[in-house]
C-alpha cells in the first residue's frame, strides 16, 4: 500500500471512535446528545468499511458504495430523529430520556 | 516517520480527544461544536484513503447538514448556557466497563487476525466510475441500493414533515 499506515491502524482507531459513542449512547440522557453519539458510531463504521475496501479489495468499491449509503440513512435519520425530539419537546417541554415517560393517548 | 504517517497520527488523536469530549462535554453547544471537528477529521481520514468523493460528501453532508440541523434543534430546545448535571459514579463506571471491555475484544481479536492484502490494481475512484457504477445493474452495479435510498430519503422527508407538524386543537 502506498500511504505506508498498516491497515491496524485505522481500524483501531475507529475501534476506539466507535466504542466511545456507546459510552456516550450509555451515559447521556439528553436526547440529542444521545443522536450525537449515534452519529459517532456511524462515522468510526465507515471508516473501518473504505479502509477494508482499500486495503483489502482495492479492485472493488463494495466498501466505499455501502459507506455512500450509510452516509445517506444517517441523514434520513438524523431528519427524523430531530422531527420526533421537536414534537416530545412540545409535549414534555423537555428533550430528557427521562423525562418522556407517557405515550401521547 | 514520512508525512503521511505524521497526518495520520494528528488526525486519530484529534478524532479520539475530540469524540471523547463530545460525549463528556456538559455543555450541549460545545458537544455539537466538537462533533463537528471529528466528522472533519473523518472526511480527513477518507482523504488519506484516497476516497475523494466520499471525502466531500463527508465534509457537505455531515458537517455542513448533519451538524447545522442538530445545531437548529439544540438551539430550539435547549438553553444554551444550561450545564448538565453529571451521570451518576455508577453509570458511568458500568458504561466505562462495558465500553471498555468492548475495545478490548475487537483490538484483541483484529491485532491476533493476519489480513491479506489485496493484489488486484487499485482502481481510480472518479466520479465517472461513481456514476456509472451507481445505474448500472449486474458486476459492480448499484442501481437498486440506490433507487432503495431514493425511496426511503422521500419518506423519511415525508416522515419528518408529518411528525414535527403542529397539530391543530380543535
Amino acid at each position: 500500500m502506498n500511504t505506508g499506515i498498516p491497515l491496524e491502524y485505522f481500524l483501531i482507531t475507529a475501534t476506539l471512535m466507535f466504542f466511545v459513542g456507546v459510552y456516550g449512547f450509555m451515559t447521556r440522557k439528553n436526547m440529542i446528545t444521545i443522536l450525537m453519539s449515534v452519529e459517532l458510531m456511524l462515522n468510526a463504521v465507515n471508516i473501518n468499511f473504505l479502509s477494508f475496501n482499500r486495503y483489502l479489495f482495492p479492485g472493488q468499491l463494495e466498501g466505499h458504495f455501502f459507506a455512500l449509503f450509510i452516509i445517506a440513512v444517517a441523514a434520513a435519520e438524523a431528519a427524523v430523529a430531530i422531527a420526533i425530539i421537536i414534537n416530545i419537546y412540545r409535549h414534555f417541554q423537555s428533550i430528557d430520556v427521562e423525562k418522556a415517560d407517557e405515550m401521547k393517548y | 516517520m514520512s508525512g503521511n504517517q505524521i497526518m495520520f497520527v494528528i488526525f486519530s488523536a484529534i478524532i479520539l480527544i475530540f469524540s471523547i469530549l463530545t460525549v463528556t462535554s456538559r455543555r450541549i453547544l460545545r458537544a455539537a461544536t466538537f462533533l463537528l471537528i471529528v466528522l472533519i477529521s473523518t472526511a480527513a481520514m477518507y482523504f488519506m484513503l484516497n476516497y475523494q468523493f466520499l471525502a466531500a460528501v463527508q465534509l457537505t453532508l455531515y458537517a455542513g447538514g448533519i451538524v447545522v440541523l442538530i445545531i437548529f434543534s439544540i438551539l430550539l430546545t435547549s438553553h444554551i448556557d444550561e450545564k448538565f448535571e453529571t451521570p451518576a459514579l455508577m453509570k458511568k463506571v458500568y458504561a466505562a466497563i462495558a465500553a471498555i471491555m468492548g475495545a478490548v475484544l475487537v483490538c484483541t481479536t483484529l491485532l491476533n487476525y493476519t489480513f491479506t492484502q489485496g493484489n488486484d490494481a487499485a482502481k481510480d475512484v472518479n466520479m465517472n466510475l461513481i456514476g456509472n457504477s451507481l445505474i448500472s445493474w449486474g458486476e459492480q452495479g448499484y442501481a437498486l441500493p440506490f433507487e432503495l435510498i431514493s425511496i426511503l430519503l422521500l419518506a423519511a422527508m415525508i416522515a419528518a414533515i408529518v411528525v414535527a407538524k403542529k397539530v391543530k386543537t380543535k
